[in-house]
């Protein structure tokens, strides 16, 4: 018997779903209760993940197409959490924008279902499942404010380069199905010879799938615009919850399977680092709308966690899920930010509306000046650390070039976010926005903000944790 | 454990900042910030004083060590002071609450923030000059830059924005090449502490690179030709107080970085760049003097001194001799005094009358006599007349320069003659001659606040040209250790 404990918060999650559905359809206005509901869901599967799965070594269910370990239960939290932080603060905005139903908590919960299926794979087809589940809640949701013109289009745009990336990922996983005659990571590992060269066409069909769903260089085209029409809390779950998920799967991927053909495909997860590094920098620079800017930047960072993963050591994928769970609060602080910026029931997302922001909202524009510093990778905030593990991790493999070039686009990426800042301290104030934000968005942002700003007191705790997995 | 000193001289003007924080803001003259600002910075002053006073000179070790671990088995948190670090500190502590009672003419908005800003960077700055692992030190030094940028962009003048930028980028291109040296490092020597970095050395062969890694930030920060055109753009646009902080401690880092790092850590390499400083040092010396003749602003010909000023440093430095080294860090001491001043005096009288330009000025002499008094006294510290601190600092590189290089040290020479023409010009276009404008007789002279201010620079500069011995009892032991330190790792190489 399968000890289905390690699967207990899919199993629950999923429970959840269906009696939330049931439960729509039963009792009319029940949005409110839904959304509250779905929040204790998120918050008891994290608990579950934490007390069932935390201090497993490793495992698999299922015939081994299921694994469960330290870098699946670390990442699942995260997941579980993100999810969490993103319904939180969602409410009002869509309370404003009268969008506010069962379907969008119901939504978020199957993708996170999906994303924590991809992240604890072992197998080409488990996987695939899981990318595709959180990927149709993922359409839905970019085109969830369906009376805006820009929201449907984004949410077309990702589901036709969506769709396309899928069929190259599909293609590539039945490549190596007919190479290897296994579907399971482990039997693939096991199985390869690293002579054929059909195998090396697969592996790179699955990594511009995934490079796509992690919107890095060349693969990145439909980010910005996504990112823009997408409702911005949505926007906020795009750049946070399944980059996790799919950065999960691509350590998987090249680590377990295919290690020893890392020859391969080092050269082509380096050339995806220094394009998202650069690019990432270099195209931010001309942007206007914030959310465009943050795609761009989404873009860089991606860039610098796959820095880490091109080290092929462990200390390289600790340095990436480090930056990725780092990112992942700034994030969130910078879109709580960006939904505190409300004037008579209308969301400004210009960068050119920050202007003069520290005259008039000074907490607030203090938390944003933390937040673009972080980002910017200066010490002693937490993205500078961020930025820190994952080139050490580089450096230590002596990849000279790969670092100088990620520090060299810190530089140009600087530039960016100074210009925000210049934009909210040394120009003009405009008028006054509005500051009776629910609660909770404040308390996610402050508490995001104190967490980057005092990361360096105790910086080895995240450390300590990530430490333990051990993927090589 | 005894009591963590240097800890708390890092963290107590951070802690005034925070207190700060939650004092009112009122636009105009917020008199309690003020005084919390003021008092915080005159404590940590006295704690510093209290510092020199305990600390033994005789021997070269560092003192006041405090070593805790920071990230398990990677960095720990370690700090401690030699005779070297703790002249900047003090240095440091005692321009801080000068430039919080300079802030009352210059700055008319959002004081509060203003002070905060200058108290993080204090502590940013102390922490520089204490930091005895290469990753706590890179971490201060680069987290100064975020207080400063705000400092010139939003307090500054009309060209604000662009001087912050090209400060912020320019500084910030330069360090992370320092960065990727500093963790090649851990990776090459196991250890980013530097006591056991010295003890070990680092392999010949990499030093090099690193070396050039470590120049590309220092020469950025410390400004050297051709990397000093952030300098005079940051300088003019910055208010008063900014400038100070920017000539007086922030330039001083590099310096110190030099000495600390570049010497201590790299012998070979130094041994192998000396050319290499001397050359761009003597540009700096003889190509900025003349461009300081040319100015018409005033702030802009003491930027273009304090890159000539810092180039004798970076000359001293590299001399690698006793009184070479010992002559850079007065020199710094002492351009840290004089330079402050010298901005400060023209902070005062661009207060009143709202233009830099020298030709708007001249014939003050007979309006405001205490300024001119005061004014010619820096001037001619400026310039190294004997009896005060710059004739020390220069004479002592000179004195270095000559054992080393007969020819760099003339063509040094001739930068001390040209420093006297642009500093006496200066002084004789403003002060002396013919009034040319009738607003000119409405000045006032100086305030009380600006007399002290002023007054209390003008003691130690002429206190220690006169006598400093106070200042070369402390460091002569740890620079002859470092300079034996240099020559045992240069013979076992």
């Amino acid at each position: 018997m399968e000890n289905l404990n390690l699967v207990l918060p899919e199993i629950f999650i999923s429970l959840s779903i269906m009696f939330l559905l049931v439960l729509g359809v039963f009792k009319k206005n029940s949005s409110g209760i839904t959304f509250n509901l779905s929040l204790f869901v998120f918050l008891i599967a994290a608990i579950i993940a934490i007390n069932e799965t935390f201090s497993v070594n490793r495992e698999t269910l299922f015939n081994g197409s299921v694994v469960i370990d330290k870098m699946s239960s670390f990442m699942k939290i995260i997941t579980l959490l993100g999810g969490f932080l993103v319904l939180v603060i969602s409410s009002s905005y869509l309370k404003i924008f009268k969008i506010f139903n069962i379907e969008y908590p119901v939504l978020i919960l199957s993708s996170v279902l999906g994303m924590m299926v991809m992240i604890s794979s072992n197998d080409l087809i488990v996987f695939y499942m899981g990318l595709e589940l959180q990927s149709l809640a993922l359409y839905v949701l970019a085109t969830y404010n369906r009376d805006q013109l820009k929201s449907s289009e984004a949410g077309l745009k990702y589901f036709v380069l969506s769709a396309l990336s899928s069929g190259l990922l599909l293609y590539g996983c039945s490549l190596i199905y007919g190479f290897s005659g296994s579907t399971n990571f482990d039997v693939i590992s096991t199985q390869l010879n690293s002579n054929e060269y059909v195998l090396t066409f697969g592996i790179v069909f699955i990594l511009v799938g995934l490079a796509f769903k992690i919107s890095a260089v060349p693969f990145h085209m439909w980010a910005p615009d996504v990112y823009e029409g997408s409702p911005t809390t949505v926007t906020l779950f795009f750049t946070m919850v399944p980059k996790i998920a799919a950065l999960t799967v691509f350590i998987r991927f090249l680590y377990v399977p295919f290690l020893n053909l890392i020859d391969q495909w080092q050269m082509i997860i380096v050339f995806l680092s220094i394009a998202s590094m650069l690019f990432g920098a270099i195209a931010a620079i001309g942007q206007t709308n914030i959310k465009r800017l943050v795609a761009y930047s989404s873009i860089g960072h991606i860039g610098y966690t796959l820095a880490g993963l091109a080290t092929a050591s462990n200390e390289g994928i600790q340095s990436s899920i480090i930056y990725i769970s780092i990112y992942v609060v700034m994030n969130l602080a910078l879109f709580s930010c960006l939904l505190m910026l409300r004037r008579n029931n209308q969301y400004y997302e210009d960068i050119d509306d920050l202007s003069g922001l520290s005259k008039n909202h000074p907490l607030l524009s203090l938390s944003l000046l933390v937040i673009l510093f972080s980002l910017a990778g200066i010490p002693p905030l937490a993205g500078f650390f961020a930025k820190f593990y994952v080139f050490k991790a580089v450096l230590e493999q002596s990849m000279y070039f790969l670092a100088i070039v990620g520090l060299l686009s810190t530089v140009v990426a600087a530039f960016y976010y100074l210009r925000i800042i210049k934009i909210m301290y040394f120009d003009k104030e405009k008028d006054k926005y509005d500051t009776d934000h629910s609660l909770w968005l404040k308390f996610s942002l402050t508490f995001s903000t104190i967490l980057i700003l005092l990361y360096f007191i105790f910086p080895s705790q995240l450390i300590e944790v990530v430490s333990r997995i051990n993927i090589i | 454990m005894s009591f963590p000193i240097l800890s708390s001289l890092i963290l107590l003007p951070s802690i005034g900042a925070l207190f700060l924080f939650f004092t009112k803001d009122k636009d105009g003259n917020n008199s309690t910030a003020k005084y919390v600002a003021l008092f915080t910075s005159i404590v940590n002053f006295l704690i510093s004083i209290y510092l020199w006073i305990s600390f033994d000179q005789s021997i070269s070790d560092f003192q006041f060590v405090e070593d805790r671990t920071w990230i398990e088995g990677f960095i720990n948190y370690k700090v401690g002071v030699d005779g070297i670090s703790i002249l900047f500190i003090i240095l440091t502590t005692f321009i801080t609450p000068l430039c919080i009672i300079s802030v009352n003419n210059s700055v008319k908005n959002r004081l509060r923030d203003f002070l905060i800003a200058i108290l993080i960077m204090e502590s940013f700055m102390i922490g520089v000059f204490c930091a005895l692992d290469l990753v706590v030190f890179y971490l201060f030094f680069e987290a100064g830059l975020i207080p400063m940028f705000l400092i010139i962009g939003i307090w500054g003048g009309p060209k604000r924005v662009y001087s912050a930028f090209k400060f912020f980028l320019y500084t910030l291109l330069g360090s992370v090449l320092m960065l990727v040296a500093i963790i090649s490092i851990y990776w090459i020597s196991g250890t980013t502490d530097v006591v056991k970095l010295y003890e070990i050395g680092i392999d010949a062969k990499y030093q090099n690179l690193l070396w050039l890694a470590f120049f590309s930030s220092f020469a950025v920060k410390t400004p050297m030709w051709p990397v000093h055109t952030w300098l005079p753009d940051a300088h003019v646009e910055a208010p008063t107080a900014g400038s100070v902080l920017l000539a007086a401690i922030l330039l001083k880092m590099a310096g110190y970085g030099f000495i600390r790092f570049s010497l201590g850590l790299f012998p070979v390499a130094s041994e192998v760049f000396t050319p290499l400083i001397y050359t761009l040092s003597v540009i700096a010396i003889i190509f900025t003097s003349f461009i300081a003749l040319m100015q018409e602003d005033m702030k802009k010909l003491i930027a273009y001194s304090s890159v000539a000023h810092m180039g004798f440093v970076t000359l001293g430095i590299f001399t690698l001799k006793q009184q070479g080294i010992e002559g850079s860090i007065i020199q710094m001491i002492s351009h840290g005094l004089v330079s402050a001043a010298l901005f400060l005096c023209v902070g005062v009288v661009y207060d009143r009358m709202h233009s830099r330009m020298i030709n708007s000025y001249g014939g003050i002499v007979a309006i405001i006599p205490k300024y001119s008094i005061l004014f010619m006294l820096f001037t001619l510290a400026a310039l190294g007349l004997p009896g005060t601190s710059g004739f020390i600092g220069e004479f002592l590189i000179l004195m270095g320069a000559f054992k080393d290089n007969f020819l760099v040290a003339v063509l040094a020479s001739l930068g001390v003659i040209l420093g006297a023409a642009y500093m006496l010009w200066l002084y004789k276009r403003v002060v002396f001659g013919k009034l040319v404008n009738e607003d000119l007789k409405k000045m006032l002279d100086l305030n009380k606040s600006e007399y002290l201010i002023l007054t209390c620079l003008a003691i130690p500069t002429l206190f220690f040209g006169f006598y400093p011995d106070p200042l070369i009892n402390t460091i002569e032991v740890s620079v002859s250790d470092l300079i034996n330190m240099h020559n045992i790792n240069l013979a076992s190489k």
